[in-house]
């Protein structure tokens, strides 16, 4: 008896108890649902954490100083002397200032994010222009008070046309000399909503200390050794780390990385054990099927079905089981992946591994559990049950 | 001429408890090609036990069988399977069809373990099932015909695969006179047509039909010989 002819034979006696075959799978559809939903959203979440990450710069290690308390200091000239001791290492620095104040354009007020810059920020972060230039070395020389900024304040408060006009910062008034293209939606509040000024004009205006120093990497792959190199440097001068920090996002995308594999790995495994637990049901059902076909059993053997003919049969009943279990659980996954993503506003579409691995496993698990039935059947005496009433 | 089916002192012994049971007590039989033999005894006189070691689904404990020339006394499994599905045909008391398969997947079903192409089977089934007259029920399910009809499926079945021996364990138990009496000049038909018949049955007068009658009792052949002779005897 050849596989299909098995197969067919398998549908059959599935289709013939219909209620039956559905509540054995049901331990199936829903363990190959849940490992579906919660690898999706997982992947999801990761895809959402990394790209978070990303758009802060993965190429970029930003060092602020404390040095409240610390008989050392280290200012913008010094990281500056570094940087260039080090130009093999980094391709820019920019030293990082907030400054809070009320931004105001005739009398309209914006609550946009002001930042002072030095001339290379541009490239650290990847901006363009529409129009207009980037803060130059001269503007943060000589405390230029100019400004570039975003895409929403360009449109909304000047329709466009922003170069050449002023806006007030604190009270300053500043000439804009340039405005960012859009990177986000260039909406209120959107990394479009900003306004960029020298540093040296920022630290005037604001009153305030350069907060941290944005040292963006030559090659990515050094990030660490680049990292390395400015906490010896930063080490030398304070004798302790208690002064300064050095972000390295890419060092965060790979911890959050990596805990949320963990996490996903107890959520999957926690999973599958309901697939255990369906797998251990299609057992139970397989051996009721077999003591109630026993006769069935008895004909086919007389008939001339050999051990291997019957098993098969019995197998193929239960990978099949299984199978259409994990197909509907992979609809059912798939489904709830995505309108869940949808909700908490992630993409949580199941990737092909994710399907194709939970299909393998619940065919698997069938043939697995299908096998102490199959061959309980497959050894059954055949006179013995040909009188099994 | 060889016999197809040669039993040599064949013993079959079980224990129940201390004691020990010979349901086969140096049984030796030679049954030839064409012939026409009803086994006849009383429950547990051992016909069902001799019944199982001439249809290969049980082995002797001692003795030796040669079916068409082939010692099969001491098979495995799945070489018994292979012999049964070659050279058996069984018709059974309680008919032993599939409920849920149809008249003609059952009438396949042992030509599919002998692994015969589809399209050859159905056709070797369609044949078969227009020997017993059934012709017209392929697509019925066993419980839609009458007792008569499921045997006559069943000795179809049998018929299917031209095996050497049909082996019919109570054909009739289980029918009324009348269809019984269908059944057995079916057999007679069969026989007419060559083919040879071991029937097994507890009824003197369904055994007198056969054209030679073995009694058993207490495991032993205690009578060979032609039908006729085989009741005045008596």
């Amino acid at each position: 008896m050849g596989f299909f002819q098995a197969f067919k034979l398998a549908l059959k006696s599935l289709a013939g108890n219909k209620m039956r075959a559905f509540l054995t799978m049901l331990g199936i559809i829903i363990g190959v649902a849940a490992v579906i939903i919660l690898v999706s959203l997982m992947q999801g979440l990761t895809g959402e954490v990394t790209s978070m990450f990303s758009d802060l710069g993965t190429e970029v290690l930003t060092v602020s100083v404390q040095s409240r308390g610390a008989t050392r200091t280290v200012d913008d000239e010094d990281f500056y002397e570094f940087y260039a001791e080090n130009n093999e290492l980094f391709s820019a620095i920019s030293p990082n200032v907030t400054v809070s104040g009320m931004v105001k354009q005739g009398n309209n007020e914006y609550s946009s994010s002001v930042k002072g810059v030095s001339e290379e920020y541009m490239a650290i972060e990847g901006y363009e222009l529409t129009s207009g230039r980037f803060i130059s070395y001269s503007d943060i020389e000589y405390y230029q008070k100019v400004c570039v900024i975003g895409s929403y304040l360009s449109k909304e408060a000047y329709n466009g046309n922003a170069v050449g006009n002023t806006i007030k910062v604190g009270g300053n008034k500043l000439t804009i000399i340039g405005v960012l293209e859009e990177t986000d939606d260039s909406t209120e509040g959107s990394s479009d909503d900003l306004i960029l000024l020298p540093y040296s004009t920022a630290c005037k205006i604001g009153r305030t200390q350069i907060n941290s120093y944005s040292f963006c990497v030559a090659d990515t792959d050094n990030i660490s050794y680049a990292e390395e190199v400015i906490d010896n440097y930063l080490y030398n001068i304070f004798k302790s780390d208690d002064y300064y920090t050095i972000i390295n996002m890419q060092a965060l995308i790979d911890q959050m990385e990596e805990m949320i594999n963990m996490m996903t790995m107890v959520l999957v495994g926690i999973a599958g054990i309901s697939l255990l637990v369906g797998g251990i049901g299609i057992m139970n059902i397989m051996l009721v099927s077999v003591t109630e076909r026993t006769r069935e059993i008895g004909i086919r053997k007389s008939l001339g079905a050999r051990r291997r003919d019957i098993m098969r049969q019995f197998v193929i009943e239960a990978g099949t089981t299984s199978a259409m279990g994990g197909l509907i659980g992979i609809v059912l996954g798939t489904v709830f992946s995505i309108v869940l993503g949808d909700a908490i506003g992630i993409n949580a579409t199941p990737t092909v591994l994710a399907v194709g691995v939970s299909a393998g496993v619940s065919i698997f698990i069938g043939v697995l559990f299908g096998y102490l039935p199959a061959s309980k059947a497959s050894k059954l005496n055949p006179i013995e049950a040909l009188r099994y009433e | 001429m060889t016999p197809i089916i040669d039993l040599r002192d064949i013993y079959k012994i079980y224990y129940m408890g201390d004691s020990e049971v010979r349901a086969a007590d140096g049984v030796s039989l030679k049954i030839y090609e064409g012939e026409f033999v009803a086994i006849v005894g009383q429950s547990g006189s051992g016909k069902s036990t001799l019944m199982n070691i001439i249809g290969c689904l049980d082995v002797p404990t001692s003795g030796e069988y040669y079916l068409n020339g082939e010692d099969v006394s001491e098979l495995k499994d799945d070489e018994q399977a292979h012999i049964r599905n070659k050279t058996l045909g069984f018709i059974f008391q309680q008919y032993n069809l599939i409920a849920k398969l149809n008249v003609l997947e059952n009438v396949e079903l042992s030509l599919l373990y002998a692994g015969i192409s589809k399209s050859k089977r159905s056709a070797m089934a369609k044949e078969a099932l227009e020997r017993v007259g059934l012709s017209d029920k392929l697509k019925n399910f066993p419980n839609q015909l009458s007792g008569g009809q499921q045997q006559r499926v069943s000795i179809a079945r049998a018929l299917a695969g031209n095996p050497s021996i049909i082996l019919a364990d109570e054909p009739t138990g289980a029918l009324d006179s009348k269809t019984s009496r269908e059944v057995l000049d079916f057999l007679k038909k069969l026989n007419q047509e060559g083919n040879t018949i071991v029937l097994i049955t507890h009824d003197n007068s369904i055994a007198a039909e056969a054209k030679r009658v073995v009694r058993i009792m207490d495991g032993k052949i205690i009578f060979d010989g032609d039908a006729g002779k085989a009741f005045e005897a008596r």
